[in-house]
């Protein structure tokens, strides 16, 4: 067996999706003027930071070969409380938000435990959190709330200033973080690689003694909390709180730790990867709205072609790794 | 905690275990000694497996008590269990493939540095601990890269890198070849002198006898008694196992079968053969020929392309040489359904995740195959299911209270059984068997290698592929010899020895 090899295959997917980024990136350089530019770039961070967000939390779900449906509602529903509590009840943002993040928390663990305890199909629980997050944004209120209140504002508006013109919002800051804190956990703790374990064989991690219960609650609670924070992040991106934000997120955050490189039944995929994931689906959007002439829609034309052009690749590697093998 | 070699570090006793329609355990009981290697004895459904997992707090008991030294403990999970010293190998290897040898060596127990998994001391610990079971590879790669052997001994390097007192392995060499087991062996003879208790779960008896201490014999789910193995001789080891007095030398030939009045008729067209049938990196093109009532045995070690031409054999990987001749008619298998339909049956290796369904009933096991050949618009009645699956049960004498139980429910032996039903159910004119007593016991092994050979005489043609070369011998008719996938020779199965084998794969090196 060669112990020399230039490149890990489980890495190939990731550089793949980067190489894709910077060829799409390029390609809309050289088509459309005022393309290439710094901010352009940033831009994409701070128009898709929530989407960031919410695909960290996924990333481990996925991981684990769950999935967590229910993303999309607890941002509309933090939205939701964030907005009413500010405009209708004047609590201030730093209660707020640490509010909002429990609430996400509290509904992430509580699908876990459901999946734990109860060995229920994660995409059947977390369906059913999302009808209930989705339907409780209306038990507040029907209608859009508009957010008025200084400090949102401010938040909302503050321009991290970089180099010359260049600048990020806050949320950027938030989404960063997210990740820098993603790939931290995933790769550099127990809890983490357990995460990984229970992806490749559940029964195999429950055997090694591992504390394959505790990890899944956790990685339902962590996502739960990434998606609130995203509530948060929209809160600032939307200034308003509406039963109808953030529909049908969950899926762009599916398909962007997807094409991030992460397989779907779990075990094998970086969470940074999933950061790359949503840039592309940035930038495809950006390409779009250079473009002016094509319907938005041509958006998820290009996402659905691609998820499935990645899947392909996927399956690819894993039939050239067992004839690797099989040569070896 | 004092350990003195006259005290025991574990004690188990009156350990019971029912599960629904079942006493897995009544009575059980088990003693280990520090620094011995104790070898656990029974035949399939005896019980040892689930001593093993309640010992291991994978199973709660329902009564009875363990002791380590003085202390009572109730292991409740396998993190407990671990904590209290005591590591366990099991018979299917149960490591997570998407994660780095090193990774599955040191999961649960990472080193860690600032508050980080420290990937470099990990890999520097994982390279050392499987050096010293002599295996050099690559530690960073995914587990899954590597053949079931490597993993293997991934496996008995996590269990060993664990400070643990009592350290249980189940079946831990019915995948490794022989050097492999002497080098295994080798290392544990080491933790052995370091004061170390080894619970030696196996079927192999040589490698009973030549490497434990004491042997603890179940039956039934009872305790029948604990001996020193000097002082129970292989004969008596048996009959403890079995309950009864069988004859002499296990896997001796019948005697009607040596006579060598079939070789006449093996001068007839074949039913099947393999002309050149080839894969590139699997196996080198061979022939083959298989004769309707004959048993044909693959001897090779391990990796020598056994189970690989049974693949090609099966179309489950496709030959880039060669084809398969079905009586004159020249085929190239693409898939299994090709097979079947040339009337080819196969019971792969892997029962578990290649062979049963485990949720599924024994009939529904059994007609599994019948129904995927008349296809899903001719279903089959439930009444004639049953028939089916009765007389089968009946023939191959599966042991169960019925066919609507659950067949992960049987033991080993008894699913193998309900496996071979399944291809007779379709009435194959061929049937290739890999493995088909791969971690059974003695008793059960004669059983099935007799029902084998007695379907065979019935017309069926057989290739038999099996790891023990005492068992090809006493089933093959004539046994084709694989070595490093090529096919080196083939020889009469009659009056054949193991050393005749053995010396046509050793042939090129002399």
């Amino acid at each position: 067996m060669s112990r020399n090899r230039l490149f890990n295959p489980a890495l190939l997917p990731l550089a793949v999706t980067s190489l894709l980024f910077v060829l799409t990136f390029g390609y809309g350089a050289v088509a459309y003027t005022g393309f290439l530019s710094s901010q352009v770039f940033l831009n994409l961070l701070i128009d898709n930071a929530f989407l960031v967000v919410v695909a960290i939390g996924m990333s481990l779900v996925i991981l684990t070969g769950g999935i967590d449906l229910s993303v999309g509602s607890i941002i509309a529903l933090v939205t939701m409380v964030s907005a009413s509590l500010v405009e209708h009840h004047h609590w201030p943002v730093y209660v707020v938000v640490p509010l909002c993040l429990a609430i996400g928390a509290g509904f992430g663990a509580l699908m876990g435990c459901l999946i734990h305890f109860f060995q229920l199909q994660p995409f059947i629980v977390t369906l059913g959190g999302m009808f209930l997050a989705r339907g409780l944004c209306y038990v507040i209120s029907i209608d859009s709330i508009e957010i008025t209140d200084p400090a949102y504002m401010a938040i909302a508006h503050h321009k991290i200033m970089l180099w010359g013109e260049n600048f990020i919002s806050i949320n950027v800051v938030i989404a960063l973080a997210v990740v820098a804190l993603g790939v931290f956990l995933a790769h550099y703790t127990r809890f983490g690689r357990t995460v990984y374990a229970i992806g490749g064989n559940e029964r195999s991690a429950v055997l090694m003694g591992l504390p394959v219960g505790r990890t899944k609650i956790l990685v339902y609670t962590f996502s739960g909390t990434c998606s609130a924070l995203a509530g948060v992040v929209v809160t600032f991106y939307m200034l308003s709180g509406y039963g109808l934000h953030a529909q049908g997120m969950e899926l762009d955050a599916i398909a962007a730790v997807v094409i991030g490189g992460t397989l779907l039944t779990g075990g094998v995929g970086y969470v940074a990867g999933s950061l790359v994931g949503v840039m592309i689906l940035g930038v495809i959007q950006s390409l779009i709205t250079f473009d002016g002439t094509l319907s938005s829609w041509w958006t998820r034309i290009a996402v659905g072609v691609l998820l499935c052009a990645f899947c392909l690749l996927q399956r690819g590697l894993e039939h050239g790794g067992k004839r690797q093998l099989a040569a070896a | 905690m004092v350990v003195n070699a006259s005290q025991p570090v574990l004690e188990m006793r009156g350990i019971d275990k029912r599960f629904p329609g079942v006493n897995a355990l009544s009575k059980a009981a088990l003693r280990l000694f520090p620094g011995e290697v104790h070898a656990l004895m029974g035949q399939n459904g005896a019980g040892k497996s689930t001593l093993i997992k309640v010992l291991t707090g994978v199973e709660t008991p329902d009564a009875g008590e363990i002791r380590l030294g003085n202390e009572l403990v109730h292991p409740e999970c396998v993190g407990h269990a671990q904590q209290l010293g005591i590591s366990t190998v099991y018979q299917e290897i149960n490591l997570c493939p998407n994660l780095s040898v090193a990774e599955n060596i040191y999961i649960g127990r990472f080193p860690m540095r600032h508050g980080m998994v420290d990937w470099k001391r990990m890999q520097q610990d994982a390279v050392a601990a499987l050096k010293a079971l002599n295996v050099d590879v690559d530690v960073s790669l995914p587990l899954g890269h590597y053949p079931v052997a490597i993993q293997q001994m991934v496996a008995i390097a996590r269990a060993l890198s664990t400070d643990a007192r009592i350290l249980v392995l189940d079946e831990p060499t019915s995948s490794l070849d022989e050097d492999e087991v002497a080098r295994l062996f080798d290392t544990l003879r080491g933790l052995k002198a370091r004061g170390i208790a080894i619970l030696f779960v196996t079927h192999f008896l040589d490698q009973t006898y030549a490497f434990s201490d004491r042997i603890t014999v179940l039956r039934n789910g009872e305790f029948v008694g604990e001996y020193l193995a000097a002082d129970l001789p292989r004969m008596a080891l048996i009959e403890k196992m079995v309950g009864r007095a069988i004859e002499e030398s296990a896997f001796a030939r019948p005697a009607e079968d040596n006579n060598a009045e079939h070789a006449a008729q093996d001068t007839g067209a074949p039913l099947f053969s393999a002309q050149g049938l080839g894969k590139r990196g699997a196996v080198q093109p061979l022939d083959l020929e298989f004769r309707a009532g004959r048993v044909l045995g693959l001897g090779g070690l391990l990796g020598s392309g056994r189970t690989e031409t049974a693949r090609l054999l099966f179309g489950i990987d496709r030959a880039d040489a060669g084809s398969v001749d079905c009586g004159g008619a020249k085929r190239q298998f693409r898939s299994p359904a090709d097979a079947i339909r040339a009337g080819i049956g196969f019971c792969p290796e892997d029962r578990k995740t290649e062979g049963i369904v485990a949720e599924l009933s024994i009939r529904e096991n059994i007609v599994l195959a019948l129904q995927a050949r008349r296809g899903i618009f001719r279903y089959i009645p439930k009444r004639k299911q049953r028939e089916i699956a009765d007389r089968l049960i009946a023939q191959l004498g599966v042991r169960t209270p019925d066919a609507e139980k659950p067949i992960g429910q049987l033991s080993g032996g008894n699913q193998q059984k309900a496996l071979l039903a399944r291809w007779l159910a379709t009435e194959p004119k061929m049937l290739i068997l890999d493995e088909p007593t791969r971690g059974i016991d003695v008793a059960a092994k004669l059983e099935i290698m007799d029902m084998v050979k007695a379907q065979c005489r019935k017309g069926l043609a057989i290739l038999f592929i099996s790891s023990e070369m005492a068992e090809v011998l006493r089933v093959s008719d004539r046994i084709a010899v694989l070595r490093d996938r090529r096919k080196v020779g083939e020889i009469d199965g009659a009056g054949a020895q193991e050393r005749d084998v053995f010396r046509l794969i050793a042939g090129a090196e002399q």
